[in-house]
């Protein structure tokens, strides 16, 4: 493969992407036949940017809480004073994975009502499994020769955590933010079926309605931002792994 | 000797005392979708029985609170769970007015947070002990009969949870071997087809790259836009393949599902059967060849067995992923548990999300330990055998 292909494609995808949340009309004759009985060709009960808009902002605001809580909770066990609750925070990292996100969403209903808060909630605790994975393997999986020197550098432990060990780990810390934002995408969309204002509610109205272009346009718009997004972060990542000296997983 | 604080237990103090004396126990509602009314511990529960539940509660978050030994925090933990488990029973009939079939019981956040307080004594302490793979098993077999017979023995009957499950007895059983069909079905269908598209893919280079990017990008598409874009050609399928619709491959139902979950489980499969053959010290491969093995012989008799324990690790998150995913399934008529929780969030009838939503997280949970304990013992088995 060409060493340019790869990057004209994920051009070629922001370009398409950004013109059909723009224009969606364009692309009408595209999706025509996916209607039947003269159906709407493109959703048409509120403008895709803004629904895009949303979507990416729910998930944003879900993964910015969810990496400031599981790197703090993965700093605190990973400290003399938290190591007991080191393994115990692993079983219930475990624990937590089990719950389904649709039962999460459903449950936090009645705690926070309808719409968007729900949703925070699900992606949140689904955001916070992998982020924290990842940040504990980061730091206890440190070489020990740059801890030592640290050490023996006369920093305290704080220096050395913000100096040497997070630095360190923010390579593997990334990798979990990635996985955890690609989760979050796709799990954004069933906020809907708790009026959350996504792109989950094209892909619902299509269903309901049996218009699957509606269902088709919803689901390529949070693939393609997903794939882009994804890319992003992994090029960050690999651009901190190379500063950091580090291999990313 | 002194007394020292456990600092998880501060943590496990402080919840259950907020929870038992300063949050309500239970919930009492004249008919399902009323708001409810707050019942604290002493007023949901019979004269003497409140103070003992608290009394309970009290000893066992002391436990917690100051170090002591384990097998005394995993006696106060079981002690304190299993009184809350009967007493909810308890309060439900208490609560309920004689002969009035409308009114709800239903336990209130003082008793789930109560719940989630000891569980996390539990889990501390039955992560300390280091349980063989074999004693976590029977720890959940344990569990599990604990709460088959207070289900059986009828002290749970007048919460409101169950009285959704009389009303829908039948579809409930009906729901549930669908939702478990759909789990392992697709599961069984992934692991026949991804283990050898696993091991091409080990094998021919070029393929790799290819097939893990395409299964990476089904994994972006969201579960219910997959699961919708699937009815046209299945619905193509029924109508246009002779036999197709008596298999009972249709637009919408269970088809779909099946097959959206058979697409999102590949890629763990897959995944993790490169991983695993990849992961074959050289060693090995070099030893077996020397012996005069065959690439059949070596595959079968070395590299799979080795391995095994990271495919496995493949097969476990697909199948607490599918459980979960299965209750999408519901909103294009597949069945499953989902049911229950979609129709409960329409009719905002929370007792109806919870009878899909707790048998789910059951199933996906003891999915997890016992499949966990499984790759345990095969790990541990490997590196007896290779020690």
């Amino acid at each position: 493969m060409k060493p340019w292909l790869p990057s004209l494609l994920r051009l070629a995808l922001v370009v398409l992407l950004v013109a059909f949340v723009t224009n969606p009309g364009w692309f009408e004759p595209l999706l025509k036949p996916l209607t039947e009985n003269n159906a709407p060709v493109i959703y048409n009960q509120g403008s895709l940017l803004t629904l895009t808009l949303l979507h990416l902002r729910t998930v944003l605001i879900a993964t910015v809480a969810a990496t400031i809580v599981a790197v703090a909770l993965a700093i605190l066990v990973t400290r003399p004073a938290g190591a007991e609750f080191l393994p115990l925070s692993r079983s219930l990292v475990n624990i937590g994975q089990t719950f389904p996100p649709v039962a999460v969403l459903a449950l936090a209903v009645p705690a926070v009502g309808f719409g968007e808060r729900p949703t925070l909630i699900a992606l949140f605790l689904y955001g916070l499994l992998p982020i924290f994975e990842n940040a504990l393997t980061g730091l206890t999986t440190l070489p020990a020769n740059v801890v030592e020197a640290a050490r023996g550098a006369g920093m305290t432990g704080w220096q050395r955590l913000i100096k040497v060990e997070l630095p360190l780990s923010a390579p593997i810390i990334l990798g979990g933010i990635r996985l955890s934002v690609v989760i979050s995408l796709a799990t954004a969309t069933i906020g809907s079926t708790v009026a959350a204002r996504t792109l989950g509610e094209v892909i619902i109205a299509g269903l309901l309605s049996n218009n699957l272009a509606f269902v088709l346009q919803g689901g390529l718009i949070v693939a393609a931002l997903a794939v882009l997004i994804y890319d992003g972060l992994s090029a960050i990542e690999r651009y901190t792994a190379r500063r950091m000296g580090r291999e990313a997983e | 000797m002194t007394l020292r604080f456990d600092k998880l237990g501060v943590v496990i103090a402080a919840i259950s005392a907020y929870a038992a004396f300063a949050a309500p126990f239970a919930t009492f509602r004249a008919n399902r979708i009323v708001p409810g009314q707050a019942r604290s511990i002493i007023e949901a529960l019979p004269a003497a029985t409140g103070p003992m539940l608290l009394a309970i509660i009290v000893a066992a978050a002391l436990v917690a609170l100051f170090r002591t030994p384990l097998a005394l925090r995993l006696a106060a933990s079981a002690v304190a769970l299993a009184a809350l488990a009967l007493l909810i029973g308890v309060a439900g009939t208490f609560l309920t007015p004689a002969g009035n079939t409308f009114a709800r019981i239903s336990p209130a956040s003082g008793f789930w947070s109560l719940i989630f307080a000891f569980t996390l004594l539990l889990a501390d302490v039955l992560t300390r002990l280091n349980l063989s793979p074999w004693a976590r098993v029977g720890a959940l077999v344990v569990a599990a009969l604990a709460i088959g017979l207070l289900l059986i023995s009828g002290s749970w009957d007048n919460l409101s949870i169950l009285k959704e499950y009389f009303n829908r007895a039948d579809s409930f059983w009906a729901e549930g071997s669908k939702h478990v069909t759909l789990a392992l079905g697709s599961l069984a269908a992934a692991v026949i087809v991804g283990l050898p598209l696993g091991i091409l893919c080990h094998h021919v280079e070029r393929l790799r790259a290819g097939v893990l990017n395409v299964l990476n990008i089904i994994q972006t598409i969201p579960s219910i836009a997959l699961f919708g874009l699937l009815i046209a050609p299945l619905g193509w399928v029924a109508t246009h393949v002779p036999g197709a619709a008596a298999l009972g491959i249709r637009g919408i139902g269970t088809a779909p599902a099946f097959v959206a979950l058979f697409l999102y489980s590949l890629l763990p499969v897959v995944a993790n059967t490169v991983v695993g053959l990849a992961g074959v010290p050289r060693a090995a491969n070099d030893a077996a060849r020397g012996m005069g093995m065959t690439d059949r012989q070596r595959l079968f008799g070395v590299e799979f067995p080795l391995a095994f324990p990271v495919i496995l690790t493949g097969i476990r998150i697909v199948l607490v992923q599918n459980i979960g995913l299965a209750t999408i399934a519901a909103l294009i008529g597949g069945g499953g548990f989902g049911v229950f929780v979609f129709q409960g969030v329409g009719q905002t009838a929370m007792d109806l999300v919870l009878l899909g939503a707790v048998p789910t997280v059951a199933l996906a949970f003891a999915a997890a330990i016992i499949l966990d304990a499984v790759i345990e013992m095969t790990a541990t088995k490997r590196r007896v055998e290779t020690a």
